[in-house]
This record gives structure tokens, sequence and C-alpha cells, in this order.
């Protein structure tokens, strides 16, 4: 595998619940967003990350990027701790690593400002960073419009002058803006319509091939994920449930979990037919997940030492990380 | 089989300052008895306006403009509002697509339910509640008498969902229509609302109308299918043809541009948008991002013809053109 250029370390996020009074708050519990996760991404891969809402997908980019402050864990980019350099490093320092590390958002109706032109959005990191010489701004624009298939012209355009695809390669241009090692992409084609998705997908992808960028895209969607990714992070909970090749996962899954939500999805194909496992219930509370392995409430194969033990995340096969005691029965 | 609802030649038109949006121009399709049909489009194709001129709640500025729908032959925009208050929930149910809204978050959906249950049937409160509780407990929800007390803001989205067809189905309708039922929804609630919606089909013998953008959907829950693009029929067939051979250009164009779990081909994008229904393009509407598009595309509207038993298709192309998948 390719060398490792982001590491995320036993990562937690907790969200505080409080219970306001008139004059009081007091703390009752905390959301466990992200419960100790821990992954690698190599150099030029894009990493899917995929699960159902609140099971801590998003959480995890923002806390990446530090978008959101973590409680505990490390996250190295390009060997390097990144807290650590945002807290002590100089300016100078600090501002080159937010440059190698960009997000795009899910919503491109929420994300550009509707007053500024493309031209001023793709340009405003210029003006931040200060990492391009003022007379090479427009020729920069230009370029960054054509990588991600947009024309000259529309730089003089506003937000509400475009599609919603069209929109979401503007946020793109902008992330790219920086010339970043790295990119979170936070559900990138969930609000658009589907007509629209493969071309968002496939300039991704390309991108990732002609830059040797590295993505993590986030998603719920799980063929999708199957479409861009080299491999694949499954969260429950807050968790890692399983990480994977991307084939391997998504042909030979090891946890009950990852199983239910393959099946789950519809194949536009009439003619195959997928056995459906339906899962009972809903997804837990984050505020007191289950205790032992957090799925067993609703997992088909739970034992009892799936109530009081928690599986760790190991290894089985190469490359295949799964968190279940009996993943051995599936392989 | 009989036919159980039929829309000819619908219009419905939305009287904007900006000028008129064509949603719906000219939609023709019959649903039997029995059978589940979907009706697939992007946004704006106009598969949510149909479905509400059905029923006679198009909202303002909206207004139908033209063509006749049938309930079991009947024709039912000649009634009276409080005849089509008859039709809707009694004839006809409605799943919106967001629980979030449908349901008033100020009363419990016990009320919501005895509400509906009153409006159809001449029942005590007593008997409508004990109705409301064998509703929800057909849809699937556990402990349903705690359940009638609680608020929609104390239920899951999958649990809210079920509520709303629970509600939509308290006027024991023959046709049950879901708007994008699962949009909302995480794919394992989806899959356990899917299966529901299947099961009632069977159970309660009622026909299904099924709006999505989502041709897995289609493909898993359907027999039949109506391929909506920009306000007209593109095509429409049953639904294990369409995913085999398509006719028309557009829905294969679809079918190639979504990627599925179970394989990882190469995804063709449909270049361009989705045109603006204030200024459509002329002839065929699907002309300018298609990738067959000729001469007699932009001057002519293809007209919806017969291609086979059962099967049509607007496209002035589709007897010269293959659109198989290839393999």
């Amino acid at each position: 595998m390719a060398e490792s250029l982001l590491e995320v370390q036993d990562l937690v996020k907790y969200f505080p619940v409080y219970q306001r009074g008139i004059l009081t708050k007091k703390k009752v519990g905390d959301v466990h967003a992200i419960d100790g996760v821990t992954f690698s991404i190599g150099k030029g891969e894009t990493l899917g990350l995929v699960g159902e809402s609140g099971c801590g997908k998003t959480t995890t980019g923002k806390v990446i990027l530090e978008l959101e402050e973590r409680d505990s864990g490390t996250v190295l980019f390009g060997g390097k701790d990144i807290y650590a350099t945002l807290k002590t490093s100089s300016r100078e320092e600090r501002l080159a690593l937010r440059r190698s590390m960009q997000m795009v958002f899910q919503n491109p109706y929420g994300s550009l400002d509707p007053r500024m032109t493309v031209f001023d959005i793709i340009s405003e990191p210029f003006v931040i960073h200060k990492h391009i010489q003022r007379s090479e701004w427009e020729g920069r624009v230009y370029s960054l419009l054509k990588m991600v298939g947009l024309e000259e012209y529309h730089a003089e355009r506003y937000p509400h002058e475009f599609s919603g695809g069209q929109r979401q390669r503007i946020s793109i241009a902008r992330a790219l803006a920086t010339e970043p090692r790295f990119i979170v992409a936070d559900e990138p084609v969930s609000s658009l319509d589907v007509s629209i998705r493969a071309q968002i997908l496939n300039l991704l992808e390309d991108l990732r091939k002609r830059t040797g960028i590295s993505f993590l895209y986030i998603s719920h969607d799980l063929s999708s994920v199957r479409q861009v990714s080299q491999r694949v992070a499954v969260m429950y909970l807050g968790k890692i449930f399983e990480f994977a090749p991307v084939d391997d996962l998504f042909d030979h899954p090891l946890n009950p979990y990852t199983m239910a939500l393959l099946s789950a999805v519809p194949i536009p194909d009439p003619e195959r037919h997928t056995k459906r496992i339906i899962l009972p219930g809903d997804v837990p509370s984050p505020v007191n997940p289950p205790s032992g392995c957090r799925f067993h409430p609703r997992c088909p194969y739970a034992a009892e030492v799936c109530k009081n033990e928690e599986p760790p995340l190991r290894q089985l096969g190469t490359d295949h990380l799964v968190a279940c005691h009996f993943a051995e029965k599936f392989a | 089989m009989g036919e159980l609802l039929r829309v000819d030649d619908l219009k419905t038109y939305f009287f904007t300052e900006a000028g008129v949006v064509k949603a719906v121009d000219g939609i023709s399709f019959a649903v039997n008895e029995g059978e589940p049909l979907g009706l697939v489009g992007e946004s704006g194709s106009g598969k949510t306006v149909t479905v509400l001129a059905a029923m006679g709640i198009v909202a303002k500025p909206g207004r139908i403009v033209g063509g006749k729908i049938f309930f079991k032959g009947e024709e039912l925009q000649a009634s009276s509002e409080k005849e089509m208050r008859k039709v809707r929930g009694k004839k006809i149910g409605y799943v919106s697509q967001d629980p979030n809204s449908s349901l008033d978050p100020l009363y419990p959906v016990g009320n919501q339910l005895v509400e509906v249950v009153r409006t159809h049937f001449d029942e005590t409160k007593a008997e409508a509640w004990e109705r409301g509780v064998k509703l929800l407990k057909l849809v699937g929800i556990s402990e349903p008498e705690a359940r009638m007390k609680a608020y929609p803001h104390e239920l899951s989205g999958g649990m809210r969902q079920r509520v709303a067809i629970a509600r939509a189905l308290a006027g024991e309708p023959e046709l049950l229509v879901a708007d994008e039922p699962t949009t909302n929804l995480d794919v394992t609630i989806q899959a356990q609302v899917l299966d529901l919606l299947r099961n009632l089909g069977k159970e309660l013998q009622m026909s299904l109308i099924l709006i999505t953008h989502d041709m897995g959907l289609i493909a898993e829950m359907t027999e039949r299918v109506v391929v909506l693009y920009a306000g007209k029929v593109a095509e429409e067939s049953a639904t294990a043809e369409v995913f085999r051979s398509p006719k028309h250009p557009y829905t294969a164009a679809l079918l190639a541009s979504v990627p599925r779990l179970d394989q990882k081909a190469a995804l063709v994008p449909i270049g361009g948008g989705i045109p603006n229904l204030i200024n459509p393009p002329t002839g065929c509407r699907f002309n300018p991002r298609c990738t067959y598009s000729k001469q007699i595309c932009v001057d002519n509207v293809p007209p919806l013809e017969e291609a086979g038993e059962r099967r049509l298709v607007s496209c002035h192309r589709w007897k010269e053109l293959d659109l198989r998948r290839k393999a």
C-alpha cells in the first residue's frame, strides 16, 4: 500500500449535554460522537467513511481538520502531529498546514457566499494565505475553473446563477485553491440531482488521479462510496466497525452490521435478488451507547459476550480490520 | 385486474411572477388494482405535482389547466370539494417525504389518527382510538397503546414515518401514494419501511404509487414504471423491461449514471442540467442533454408511441436506437 499521509489514532470527541434551568446549567451527559477512532489514509488514496446519521462520520472529518476540538487522540499529517503544530508553531507554519488540508461541504447552496462573485470566492484563500502574488490571481482562478470543468467567463458570475452541480464544482475549486494534499469531502453529492451526481463523482476521481490528492469521502450512500474509494471504514455509534480495501469490504464483509447495511441498499436491477437482512429497532442514542458491542441489541448473531465485552478492532487476513467477536464465523 | 386510477393528458402549471412554470405538461398513465407502480424522475420532473393534482390539492399559484383524472372510471375533476374530501384519505392515501412536517408537533399521534378515522368513519372517540391502536400495530410499532399518547418529537424518524403511513391507511384507501417515503431515512430504517410497504400492499390488496428518484427502489418495489422528465412522460413499461432494455435515451442515461453497490463500472454522467420549465427546450425536452439528438428532436415534440405490449416511449428515434447496456 501507498505511504500513509494521514494517521488518526484513538480519536475521541464528546459533546456535553446540558439541562438548562432558569439560571443554572447542569451537565447531564455526553454525546459520544466519536469514541476512539483509528485509521490511516495513504497518499493519493480516497478513504470512504460510511455510516448512518449520528454515527460520527461528519464529526470525524471536522475533528481531523480541527474545525471541532478533539477531546483526546492524535492526528498525524505527513508524520507531524497537527494539534501540536496548530498550538505551538508560528503563524506561517499554521497557515501552511491549513493550506494543505481543505474541506468540501455537503450543501453548495449554503457554503458559497451569495454576495461574492465566483472569482472572489475562489481567490479568497489567496487573500488569507498570501501564497499567490496578486498579479497571478487571475491566471490561477481560471486554471482552477478549468480543472473543475467550468469556463473562464463563469468567474464574473454569482452563485445563484449556477445549478447545484456547478456550485459544487465551485466549492471544489475553492478547496483546490490552496493546493492541498488532503481534502475532506462531506457528502458532496447527496444534495444534488441523480443525473448530476455522476459528474461530481467522476470529477473527484479524476482530480485524485491527476493531482495525487488524498480524500476522506464521507457518505451514507454505499453505492457512491464503492465508486470512488480504495479503502472503506464503516462507523456505528462513534466506533469503527470494519476497515478494509473496497472490494474486500463489499464482497466479503465480516461484521454483521456491514452485512446488514450492504443488504439494505436497493440495487437497480430487478433480476438480482439479494437476501435482505432487516435489522430491528433504531440506532440507539449516542448519549447512552449500549454496553459491550454497541451493535448487540440489533445484531442477529449477538451472544452473551457481546453484551459484556467490547470487541477490539482486530486484523483478520491482510489489511482487513474488523470489530466483532465472531468475525471468523463469517470469513 | 381492473384499472384503478387513470391520469389523462394532465397539465398543471404554476403561474409565478417570473412566468408560467409548466410543471406537468401532458402526463398520462394508469394504475391497475393491486399493482405497485413507480413514478421516477429527478426534482422538477413533475412526479409529485402529478399525484397532488390527482387528489386536487395543488397549492397556489398552481392550477390544473387541462386533462382528466378517473378513479375506477369515474371522473374526479368534476367532483365538488365535498366529494373530493371523500376521495382523499378514503380512496387515495398519501404519505409525504418528510414525516417531520407532515405530522402536527402539537398533538399526540393518537389524536392525529383519531381525527382521520372519524373523518371517514362514523365512530365514537373510543372506537376510533381502538382503530388507531390497531393501525399502529399494523405498521409494526411496538407498544401501540402507549405510543398513541406520544408526541411526534418523542419518536425516531423511522417511527414517525410509520405513523404517517398508519395515518394514510386510516381511511382504508384503495390506493396508497408514497412520495419519496424513505429519502430522509437511514438505509437500515429504509429497509424496514420498504418491507412494511411491500407487506401492506399484499395484505390489504392495495395499489401503490411509489414516487422516487432512486432506480434501486423502482427495481425492488414496483412492477410497472413511468419515467418522467421535465413534466412529460419519457417512457412507460413493465419494470423488468425498462432495466433490461430501456427505449428512451434519458432512461438509459440515468441507469448508466447511477453508481451500483454490486459492481464498479465507469459512470457515464449526463451532461448539462435539468431544464428551466418556464422556457423548456423546444421539441423533445431532453434534446439539449441527449447524445442521440438530431434536428428533428429540436423541431418537433415526440409523440408518446406504443413500443410493444403496454409499453410507451416518447422519442423520435426509439426504433433505430439500441440502448441496452453493454455487459
